[in-house]
């Protein structure tokens, strides 16, 4: 298959249009909320939130017996949402670090996660059967129905983003100046925090809770690169995230036994490498050839 | 006539451990105000809890009469400067434009006025030509003077910095204290979180003493004196004689110690 069979497919072929659509979608959405998480430097709540909402998922099933795209991204996003709290919990009222908590929380809720699922897989019921899915991701399960749902809860995430843009921009950069203004730095704060989990949780089905945080780390790290402008940043790494997302599903498709998710997670981390080594005036590369030729102007 | 900002038995603690114990604190209109004190004396936590930005454990704060809350578009807030991400995606106008959120309040952007403001703003603080620039490409001076415009855009009656004078060059220096008299000039309160003894007599006619408890406050020329100096920094103060031939007192004990001193023996401070 080349190129233009590749393009093609995208297009015109319905199952591979919808994925690509699907995986858009959630790098687009990831990657423009990661860039706050980014700055406000609480890039592993992302990873935090992903793995906790794993027992989300399996539970809403176990509770409901039903596999809607609603009934698991409610699963997942409350259990998200505990998560985070128990770590806000953790650091509030003992001496164990946001770190640590964070660690604590990611691996207990996992565990427990992991536990339900293999407690589930002894069920002959078949209907469990796609659960796993949700550790690893994949995209070629992705239906209309699915893709709706993440569209329109994205969509909500995206405009309430835009909404408080100048809000949450006070909140990422001067939290007590924008906090003397009479701006509730705690209601923002619960609010990206919800945002993101919007973000996670929409993904969970293509990416999985284990590779998930790449997509709210790695767009928002390669964007910074490219700008030191916040709205460009924003746009610039849900464009990666979007990217990443629609050439993994490509490539995925090419290469029949690959699943998606782990494909998009090796796209969007090598545009963060290339940004990261090459990207104008930030790149490693430029700093490392303009240390060499102070080198020689004062050797 | 009402005092600029009154604050009665005011007490902060952080894990049950006092930072402010019992302040009473009156500052007069028009006044240019030091805090001063050493090292964890609670300087910075007592701005914060005027601000209603630290959690007080006792006490009430008025400014002109009425809590913070009701008073806010009249106070302009400059933090620490070491307090932000200085590399973060944003330019000097946009930063600087923060100082019209308050007044502009939820969901409005700003827009052509705010700018306008804005770069009259960093015209006073001789930064117009740096609009544009990314802000992690500025020096401590001028990212001071940065944060110093965007409090002038608040266009408030009271002016709290926090330690303005922090890591900045001469030149930033004496455009600071020529840009606080202007304020006082203009009748503003300012009150500042300030560290050099030295430039105290110098820079400020109001002084409050601090360490955890409030040792003295009032006119410099009345309460700058050797005797309060030594029991806010805990006795250990060298004299050094000015150039002007003025006799200034200058801590030497660094703040933790002057605290222990401090701590051992409680009743002096009172």
């Amino acid at each position: 298959m080349d190129l233009m069979q590749i393009l093609h497919g995208l297009l015109f072929d319905y199952t591979l249009r919808t994925v690509a659509l699907g995986t858009a979608v959630l790098g687009l959405v990831s990657g423009a909320l990661g860039a706050f998480a980014l700055l406000r430097r609480q890039s592993l709540i992302g990873d935090a939130i992903s793995h906790a909402a794993l027992p989300g998922v399996v539970l809403a099933f176990m509770l409901t017996g039903v596999k809607g795209p609603l009934v698991l991204m409610a699963g997942a996003a409350l259990a998200g949402v505990a998560g985070v709290l128990l770590v806000i919990a953790i650091t509030r009222n003992t001496r164990i670090k946001q770190d640590a908590a964070l660690g604590i929380i990611l691996s207990v809720f996992f565990g427990f996660g992991l536990m339900l699922l293999t407690f589930l897989q002894r069920d002959p019921d078949a209907r469990q059967a796609g659960l796993n899915h949700f550790l690893f991701g994949q995209a070629a399960t992705l239906l209309e129905g699915d893709v709706l749902v993440m569209t329109l809860f994205g969509g909500i995430a995206l405009g309430l983003l835009l909404l408080f843009w100048k809000e949450l921009k006070l909140l990422a950069f001067d939290r007590d100046f924008g906090a003397s203004l009479g701006f509730s730095m705690q209601a923002l704060e619960v609010l990206i925090t919800l945002l993101l989990v919007i973000a996670i949780v929409i993904g969970l089905q293509a990416v999985g809770v284990v590779l998930m945080s790449a997509m709210i780390v790695a767009p928002a790290a390669a964007a910074r690169q490219w700008t030191d402008h916040l709205g460009w940043m924003v746009a610039l790494s849900g464009l990666f995230g979007a990217a990443a997302g629609v050439a993994g599903t490509a490539i995925s498709s090419l290469a029949g036994g690959l699943s998606t998710g782990p494909v998009i997670v090796l796209c969007i981390s090598a545009i963060a490498a290339f940004s990261l080594l090459l990207a104008p005036n930030r790149g490693l590369f430029w700093a490392w050839q303009r240390r060499r030729r102070q080198r020689e102007v004062f050797a | 006539m009402q005092p600029a900002i009154q604050v009665n038995d005011l007490t902060v603690a952080y894990h049950e451990k006092p930072v402010l114990w019992d302040i009473d604190l009156e500052v007069p209109r028009g006044v240019l105000m030091a805090i001063v004190g050493p090292n964890g004396a609670g300087k910075t936590t007592l701005m914060k809890a005027i601000l209603g930005l630290a959690p007080t454990a006792a006490g009430q704060v008025l400014i002109e009469g009425r809590p913070y809350a009701e008073q806010r578009r009249r106070v302009g807030y400059v933090p620490q400067r070491g307090s932000v991400d200085w590399d973060f995606p944003t330019s000097v106008l946009d930063v600087v434009m923060m100082g019209r959120y308050g007044a502009l309040g939820w969901f409005r952007r700003p827009g052509r006025r705010e700018r306008t403001l804005a770069l009259a703003a960093l015209e006073k603080v001789d930064m117009a030509a740096f609009a544009q620039r990314q802000i992690s490409q500025l020096s401590g001076g001028q990212q001071q003077r940065v944060f110093l415009a965007r409090a002038l855009v608040q266009d408030a009656d009271l002016y709290f910095m926090d330690e303005p004078f922090q890591g900045v060059d001469a030149t930033t220096e004496r455009a600071i204290v020529g840009l606080l008299k202007d304020l006082r000039a203009a009748g503003k309160t300012v009150i500042v979180v300030h560290h050099d003894l030295q430039t105290v007599p110098e820079y400020f006619d109001w002084v409050t003493l601090l360490n955890v408890r409030r040792i003295a406050g009032g006119p410099v020329a009345e309460v700058f004196t050797e005797e309060n100096l030594r029991l806010t920094y805990g006795g250990r103060i060298a004299f050094m004689a000015r150039p002007a031939g003025v006799e200034t007192p200058r801590a030497e004990t660094t703040g933790a110690e002057a605290g222990a001193a401090l701590a051992a023996q409680p009743s002096a401070t009172l």
